[in-house]
């Protein structure tokens, strides 16, 4: 690696790895957080949820939103709507979504993430994570 | 893009990778590999969680769980369960000793909750091994702060604005230290880290430079900065095999970087590190000493002054500071003086690490704001005294420091209030005591340490100590006698007025304090031949229960002398003429029969 010559190359550096451990300080304020888990258990897979999660991911980035956590979880137990997505705004109650699609990530951080608007797929929870 | 979803942070710290925290790490990669999950999940090796208590401890990201005691076959349930099912893994979490709840989210512990983390603020969070962590937690930002945009006195200004004592023990105001070795001109100037801690019981810098090594290197480049020097030394004892190799890699690291070596930060300031080896004596600690033992001389203290920031290192300007003092420089740099005197009390600033260990639940290291009492400390941090005993006194100081009792816990500590009561700050040893133990004996303890510790080159810290220790022996086995414990006093306040270092001057204080705080319990030993501890086995006496004696002759064919008379199934008698105290007979007696007091 190259040397460091002054703080403004020292700032440069640090905004390309701080990433890495962005889920560790996001951690530390967790309650402070949006929180989405998509389920990943083989049903979840099988769905697609792996390419959920990064379109999550990715346009969460694109629309600069920063206080979110993106996260995996196991089965939810609605295998027959996967992929499915718990999303918990700061403060609220966990509400999942089923049959989350790419055309359903762009809708659920337009809405839902962003105004929290309630949309179409709220599968009624009667399953707790013990937390 | 990808990126990891998931961080699983296991501990690496001495304590937990004696307790397998490796293999724990292997097995994690292994099994997230076989379900393919090593592309999402990062895991980790970070320095002390603190902790160690119940080591070795796994924390997962983003969530806090915080998993404990937690063995290398843990992995592949943690894997399943919680990373892929979403289930937290129940048996492994942390249980309050008070509510007995099990707690899975380290933010909710009272461990964690009651402190404020400077020093030791990256400790458990970053891997030590990886320079972009440090990076990313604004490391080395105030390196280049305070060479870029402050002057060396600037830089001075903001230590003294901070309020900064050292953390070694003497307390000495960190900003006027560096003053005073700027003001001395010379073409070579050192800046020297001690990292010899030799208190036992201690490792509050051990875990600093194993779980944050950059921290340490970036201070001391400042300290260059600010004093005019382009060398720096750590003096560490060699017994810290994991502290030592982080820190060759954290060096290396940072040379690659350009934050060590010529010209740092584009600017025409040069500083570079070196390692020196200490065997690992007490004494060595000491400022002298330690200079002294990096020339290759004996490791003995010398009068001061000349102070080490006149003539030290080859007679040079030096200045010497701790790794505590050094860990938390480039936090008060960013967040400035202000911030930094705005914590703890009107004369003692900022934060303290504490190694908490003896009879607590909560063994481990804790980093809390000055003037914290002792009763939040044992507990609320600590979680009380183990196995619901009685609290009886906090050792603070080690060797140099004293026993505080009952009575002090509402203490604010600092150090001044401390030297008030009779002990020390000293390096941040603090070690709790219960109902079971013998305060004679815990003197006795420390000034074995000392007699060992002496460096000889003072009588009064040569022969003194041992003479102490002698007469102490007496009254652990009954023989001492009133006039002894006047006699103790008196030579206590001889030694320490006439010990050259603060290894003599200091070795009184165990007496002095537990003289002062338990009074009664050395009287018990020296007037009725009695423990009331129960601890000093030479006082005590084995007896054999009339009513609960079955005549088993358990006790009879275990004791070593055969003092043991009785018929099957009749009642066993101890001789106590010839009994040797041993107390075989006592823990091989299943029907509690035999009782000792
Ligand atoms: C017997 C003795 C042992 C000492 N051991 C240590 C030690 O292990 N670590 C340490 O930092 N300071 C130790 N000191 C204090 C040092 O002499 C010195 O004051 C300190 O390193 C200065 O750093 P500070 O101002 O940052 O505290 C010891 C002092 C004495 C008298
Ligand atoms: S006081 Fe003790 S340790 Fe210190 S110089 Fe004298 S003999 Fe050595
Ligand atoms: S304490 Fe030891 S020596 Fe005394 S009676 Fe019991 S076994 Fe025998």
């Amino acid at each position: 690696m190259a040397k460091v010559q002054s703080l403004a190359e020292l700032k440069k550096l640090r905004e390309r790895i701080k990433s890495n451990i962005d889920l560790r300080e996001k951690g530390n304020n967790i309650e402070e957080m949006i929180l989405i888990k998509v389920a990943m258990a083989t049903c979840g897979i099988a769905a697609g949820a792996k390419t959920i999660m990064n379109s999550f991911i990715d346009e969460l980035k694109k629309e600069k939103i920063e206080n979110v956590v993106v996260t995996q979880t196991g089965c939810m137990g609605y295998c027959h709507s996967e992929p499915t997505v718990e999303i918990t705004l700061p403060g609220k109650e966990g509400i999942i979504f089923g049959n989350v699609d790419e055309k359903k990530v762009k809708e659920l951080i337009e809405r839902y993430i962003k105004s929290g608007e309630l949309v179409d797929g709220i599968i009624p929870n009667n399953y707790k994570t013990i937390e | 893009m990808a990126g990891y979803k998931m961080h699983v942070l296991i501990c690496g710290g001495t304590g937990c990778v004696a307790s397998a925290s490796d293999t724990l790490l292997s097995n994690f990669k292994k099994v997230l590999q076989e379900k393919g999950l090593e592309n999402d999940i990062q895991v980790v090796k970070t320095g002390c969680f603190g902790f160690c208590e119940k080591g070795p401890v796994v924390k997962i990201v983003p969530d806090n769980t915080f998993y404990v005691q937690v063995k290398p076959e843990h992995a592949t349930e943690i894997v399943e369960e919680h990373i892929i099912k979403g289930r937290k893994v129940e048996h492994l979490l942390y249980i309050d000793p008070e509510t007995k709840e099990r707690i899975s989210d380290s933010k909710h512990m009272d461990f964690y909750k009651k402190q404020m983390k400077i020093a030791t603020r990256n400790c458990g969070f970053i891997n030590p091994e990886n320079i972009e962590e440090y990076i990313s937690r604004d490391g080395y930002d105030a390196l280049g702060k305070a060479l870029s945009e402050m002057t060396p006195e600037a830089v001075i200004e903001e230590m003294k604005t901070s309020g900064m004592r050292g953390r070694g023990g003497g307390g000495f105001p960190t900003g006027l230290k560096w003053q005073i070795a700027r003001s001395y001109a010379s073409d070579v100037k050192y800046v020297v880290c001690n990292a010899d801690e030799g208190d036992p019981g201690a490792f509050m810098d051990r875990s600093i430079l194993e779980g944050d090594p950059h921290s340490v290197l970036e201070a001391m480049a400042i300290c260059g900065y600010a004093i005019g020097a382009e060398n720096g030394l750590i003096y560490i004892r060699a017994e810290y095999p994991l502290a030592i190799h982080r820190l060759k890699i954290a060096i290396e690291q940072a040379r690659e970087l350009g934050f060590l070596g010529k010209n740092i930060f584009g600017t025409n300031f040069s500083f570079d590190i070196e390692l020196k080896y200490g065997a690992g004596a007490f004494v060595c600690g000491e400022e002298t000493a330690l200079i002294h033992s990096m020339e290759g001389e004996r490791g003995e203290p010398t009068t001061k002054p000349p102070f080490p920031a006149e003539s030290g290192f080859w007679g040079k300007p030096t200045n010497v500071n701790n790794v505590e003092t050094l860990a938390s420089i480039p936090v008060i740099l960013l967040k400035g003086g202000a911030w930094y005197s705005s914590i703890g009390t009107e004369k003692s600033k900022g934060t303290k690490v504490f190694a908490l260990a003896g009879k607590v639940n909560n063994v481990g290291l804790i980093e809390v704001p000055m003037g914290t009492s002792l009763r939040e400390i044992i507990f609320n941090i600590g979680g009380g005294i183990k196995d619901g005993k009685k609290f009886k006194a906090v050792q603070t100081g080690g060797p140099s420091g004293g026993c505080l009792s009952e009575k002090d816990l509402d203490t604010p500590i600092d150090y001044d209030t401390l030297i008030e009561r009779g002990s020390m700050m000293g390096s941040g040893g603090m070690i709790v005591m219960d109902e079971d133990d013998c305060m004679v004996s815990i003197a006795k303890f420390y000034l074995e340490f000392t007699v060992d510790e002496s460096c000889g080159k003072c009588t009064p810290c040569r022969i003194g100590t041992k003479r102490l220790q002698e007469m102490l022996e007496k009254i652990t086995t009954g023989k001492g006698t009133m006039k002894d414990l006047e006699k103790m006093k008196y030579l206590c306040n001889v030694i320490k007025d006439t010990s050259l270092c603060g290894l003599g001057q200091s070795a009184p204080n165990p007496i002095l304090s537990t003289l002062e705080n338990f009074w009664d319990e050395y009287v018990a030993h020296v007037t009725e031949q009695r423990c009331p501890a129960g601890q000093c086995s030479a006082l005590l006496r084995y007896f054999i229960l009339p009513d609960k004696c079955i005549g088993c002759t358990a006790c009879a064919r275990v004791c070593p002398v055969t003092c043991i008379s009785g018929k099957v199934k009749e009642v066993h008698l101890i001789n106590q003429d010839t009994c040797i105290k041993c107390g075989a007979c006592y823990s091989k007696c299943r029907f509690n029969a035999i009782i000792r007091k």
